[in-house]
């Protein structure tokens, strides 16, 4: 019992650190670079992912002794796509005006190969409570991700956070964080960033392995 | 393989279906406030709105049925006529872009614009609706009839960032060429289709209806 519980913990963990799915794994990098041009946006993205993974993770898992291996890609494909569709109503429900601003962008929620990856990886071989924990883990490090690098491109872009005036008036913003351009450069500093943090964890604890 | 495949499409139609069974309400609610509200931007002074729309013969008349791009008289507070409110949709660079416009009687111009709905592409066709300079058009676009009063006395144009001359034209922007064309297009097709309708008839449509 101990062993499942801190198990399902593990996999909650793993995606958001040590195999985030923007830093670590790179995936997903259409919305994270698309609609992380400020903070709400980044967030929204997040939890709509976060969302679709959770349902996609939990009905994969379910339903593993049920779909054959030679069409599973198409099943995964088909719950994937049925749970964007689901998101994409309840996202107008929510707000219209949020709906217009990540426009094009729920749809393509079902080619974020994050999803299908750990429908495949790891929902079709594992039980419902650590899928579902794998799938927290990864919605979380991904919203956290995109939040990261939302904040970065709204703060210097617009000079503010989730809408909030932060910077003073006299900031001269950088119109070009909240272009395209913008969300590469963004993206490419919290890489190297995440790089180097990894390299130096890796540095203490092979220092503290030769001690 | 066929029945798991079925079976899996029977399950995610379910779901598709209950999801939009159930949020249909609220997004019918959100349409009509968003709605609201844009017709409140374009056109301040209104209080109280009646849909109407043009027969193919050119007349204006009560709109019962609401018509895919409705049209509305709108009266001030006093009961006096302030305008017509009309959508308008056409082909813009990705996709349809879908505008709400405020004509004034009194002034034969067009005096507010929203763009409702597009998917143009942000931090550039985008500017149609962020662009400052671009939305000044849109203050006193003259629409005014010619002597027939059957048509525009002048087709409303965009041209060249810099190059506006006359009241009926609007002032392009550089790097959003087909989007700011797109805005004239729509524009004067609407306009040519609804002014001579409302200037002849606006006066006599029953304002019994509407709310």
């Amino acid at each position: 019992m101990a062993t499942t519980e801190s198990t399902a913990n593990d996999d909650f963990v793993r995606g958001l650190w040590r195999e985030n799915p923007v830093f670590v794994q790179v995936l997903g990098m259409c919305p994270a670079l698309a609609v992380s041009n400020t903070a709400q946006n980044a967030l929204a993205m997040g939890l709509a992912t976060t969302f679709v993974l959770l349902m996609s993770g939990l009905f994969v898992s379910l339903l593993r002794g049920f779909i054959p291996r030679e069409v599973r890609i198409v099943c995964y494909i088909c719950i994937i796509a049925t749970f964007v569709t689901a998101v994409d109503y309840l996202i107008m429900a929510i707000s219209l005006e949020l709906h217009r601003q990540l426009g094009a962008f729920i749809a393509l929620i079902v080619v974020n190969c994050l999803i299908l990856g750990r429908a495949e990886a790891f929902a079709s071989q594992h039980g419902p409570k650590r899928a579902l924990a794998d799938a927290a883990g990864m919605g979380a490090g991904f919203t956290a991700a995109l939040l990261f690098v939302g904040a970065v491109r709204e703060l210097l872009g617009a000079g503010s956070l989730f809408g909030f005036a932060v910077l003073p008036d006299g900031f001269q913003t950088w119109s070009v964080m909240v272009l395209p351009s913008g969300g590469f450069f963004a993206m490419a500093m919290w890489l190297a960033i995440v790089e180097w943090v990894k390299r130096r964890q890796a540095g203490f604890t092979a220092a503290e392995a030769s001690a | 393989m066929y029945r798991a495949v079925v079976g899996i499409a029977t399950v995610c139609a379910l779901v598709i279906v209950g999801v939009y069974r159930s949020t249909e309400g609220r997004i019918r609610d959100n349409r009509e406030r968003y709605l609201k509200d844009a017709i409140a931007q374009v056109l301040p002074d209104a209080a109280r709105t009646v849909p109407v729309s043009v027969s193919p013969a050119g007349r204006l008349e009560s709109a019962a049925v609401p018509a895919p791009l409705p049209g509305f008289l709108a009266y001030d507070a006093g009961g006096a006529l302030a305008g017509a409110v009309v959508t308008a949709e056409g082909m813009g660079y990705q996709d349809n872009i879908r505008i709400l416009y405020a004509y004034s009687l009194a002034r034969d111009a067009i005096v507010g614009l929203k763009v409702l709905d597009s998917k143009e592409t942000p931090g550039l066709g985008d500017r149609i609706e962020t662009d400052p300079r671009f939305t000044a058009n849109f203050a006193a676009l003259d629409a005014g009839l010619d002597a027939a009063g059957t048509a525009l006395a002048n087709s409303i144009v965009t041209v060249k960032q810099g190059e506006k001359t006359q009241p009926w034209q609007i002032d392009g922007i550089t790097g959003a060429t087909i989007s700011s064309n797109a805005i004239g297009e729509i524009l004067n097709a609407s306009a040519g289709a609804w002014v001579p309708a409302l200037e002849r008839d606006a006066m006599n449509v029953s304002i019994d209806g509407g709310g």
